[in-house]
């Protein structure tokens, strides 16, 4: 069993109109499997409403399946006593830095989370340095968050989950409100967790060029998986990425565009690399 | 009929220890029927300078103009520059709160206090406008997909009529359709009624794609003001400034460097198959 297993998930929620009466049943998540192992950069893609924060608020007992079982590290996130081990192991970075900060000092906040689990002052200041080491922000630790930017903001967020040693975490569109450099740090920092640490990275994105270096792919539509693969596999089906409001990195529909046009290139090209040597090759041939 | 910034300068705080220049001497010219795109990284004014145009902060120095009349003059009608000059917030489905749709888009016109008759017109014309179609009226804004409410709140603001349409990162947190489908909708209103356009975002890709001019905004100040291929040619001051040009003007400053004789200005995906393809063509 890999660090996250869902078994069948399904999670379904009551509409209610304004007298509390119940108008209907929503599902969110309808039979979702899958297995993570440690370590991996897993993606989710899937457009608004398809239900992949929903599935993401599973994997740290926020939420708990309807029917079927989601596993943390092996344990199941319904039994209430392993409730905060389960969020200790997976801890979730979520889309707007400014509701996740709470101190006054940039250390402060990041010390906020291993204080709570009863860590021992002088471990407490270990973490945070080595935290805001890990994501770039060691410089910071004296600074009111308040006067950072978003990009920075949102690393002092990642750096306090990783002052708790998860050993998964679940990023919620972590870039959606960002600036293209700021969005570029964030990326840098989560790639750098992965590598490094060797931490298990869950990422949500509407960004297709976020995810080129991922392990694997889901991509999520009306509450199930629709496809799963590497990002090669999953971004050389621009047709069927487009049928479900999706995308490909701008790089891939450019290599799409030029092939229909009777250009000979491979199918999922991700990088400006990949494009250039591919139609070096084509030069010569 | 334009707007025209004349040596603009804001200060937060002015005559406090906490004073802080947030716009310095901004000159523009905002002729009609334009579509504009606004960058600049986080804190870099843009949203401050947005708001100056429809009256929400008035400027510390300078005048602004709106068709011939400065909008801080005593006999100004703000109101009237409020409904003529429309600002779509960041998140602007935050605001929506009727129970229906129909009625949250209503709220604007009937504050204008135009009879009810005008007021329905207006409210249609609008939802058609972003595309949201009658069985949607009487649904709970609530209800609606992200990028639903997203265009519900616009319609709000749509139905103002508003001469001039500001829109704060309109896509932000919108799936790749639901991105193209709002500024689809919004250069079709563009090119439809000749609405002036001004569009804040951190997508390069998208300015690069729909825009007809781009100000650029750094510390307070208008670093570049041109048209898209012209403002990107400056990629690397961009990057300096924690911006970027779309990845396909990159991708042709590759392709250039490995000798292949393409332009390099080229700033969407389109021009680019066109480049690559003659490119081609002439080698073979």
């Amino acid at each position: 069993m890999g660090i996250i297993k869902a078994k069948d998930v399904i999670y379904e929620y009551m509409r209610r109109d304004e007298e509390g009466n119940v108008e209907g049943i929503t599902r969110a998540v309808d039979k979702v499997s899958l297995d993570i192992n440690q370590g991996d950069f897993i993606a989710i893609l899937g457009h608004n409403g398809s239900g992949k924060s929903t599935l993401a608020k599973h994997m740290n007992a926020i939420l708990y399946p309807t029917e079927g079982t989601v596993w943390v590290d092996g344990k199941d996130t319904r039994e209430e006593e392993e409730l905060w081990n389960i969020r200790q192991s997976a801890g979730m970075v979520f889309q707007n830095p400014d509701n996740q900060i709470i101190g006054q000092v940039v250390e402060e906040d990041v010390g906020f989370g291993p204080e709570n689990m009863g860590v021992p002052t002088k471990e407490i200041w270990e973490r945070v340095e080595e935290s805001l080491k890990a994501v770039g922000m060691y410089k910071f630790r004296k600074h009111s968050p308040n006067k950072l930017s978003g990009g920075q903001k949102q690393r002092v967020s990642i750096a306090g989950v990783l002052a708790m040693h998860p050993k998964c975490i679940i990023l919620d569109e972590p870039t959606a409100m960002l600036d293209p450099n700021g969005r570029k740090e964030v990326i840098r920092a989560i790639r750098a967790l992965n590598d490094v640490e060797k931490i298990t990275v869950i990422l949500i994105t509407h960004y297709m060029e976020e995810i080129i270096y991922a392990d694997k792919v889901y991509v999520m539509d009306d509450g199930k998986i629709a496809m799963q693969g590497t990002p090669r596999e999953i971004f050389s089906q621009v047709e069927k990425l487009k049928s479900l409001r999706l995308d490909v990195p701008q790089v891939t529909l450019l290599a799409y565009e030029l092939k229909k046009r009777g250009v000979d290139l491979p199918d999922g090209i991700l990088t400006t690399e990949e494009l250039v040597g591919a139609l070096k090759q084509n030069r010569k041939g | 009929m334009s707007l025209v910034l004349d040596h603009v300068s804001y200060i937060y705080g002015e005559d406090t220890p906490l004073s802080m220049k947030a716009l310095n001497d901004i000159c523009l010219e905002i002729p009609d029927g334009q579509f504009i795109g606004i960058i600049g990284h986080t804190g870099s004014g843009k949203s401050t300078l947005v708001q100056h145009l429809n009256g929400l902060i008035k400027a510390s120095r300078g005048h602004i103009y709106y068709n011939g009349e400065d909008i801080d003059g005593k006999e100004f009608d703000k109101k009237k520059l409020r409904s003529n000059v429309g600002l779509v917030f960041q998140y602007p489905e935050h605001q929506l709160f009727e129970i229906d749709v129909f009625s949250d888009v209503c709220f604007g016109p009937k504050n204008l206090g135009l009879p009810q008759e005008e007021v329905e017109a207006r409210a249609k014309e609008a939802l058609a406008q972003v595309g949201l179609s009658e069985e949607f009226f009487t649904q709970s804004p609530f209800e609606l997909s992200g990028g639903q409410k997203r265009r519900a709140a616009i319609a709000g603001v749509l139905a103002m009529k508003p001469q001039v349409l500001i829109l704060d990162e309109p896509t932000a947190g919108l799936d790749p359709k639901g991105r193209d489908e709002i500024l689809n909708q919004i250069k079709k209103l563009q090119t439809e009624t000749g609405m002036t356009i001004l569009l804040v975002s951190h997508s390069m890709e998208d300015v690069a794609e729909y825009v007809d001019r781009i100000i650029v905004m750094n510390q307070g100040s208008v670093m570049f003001d041109d048209e898209p291929r012209e403002v990107f040619r400056h990629y690397k001051e961009l990057e300096e400034v924690g911006l970027a040009a779309p990845q396909v003007t990159y991708i042709m400053h590759a392709l250039k460097e490995q000798g292949m004789l393409v332009d390099v200005d080229v700033t969407t995906i389109a021009e680019a198959t066109e480049e690559i393809v003659k490119c081609l063509e002439t080698l073979h």
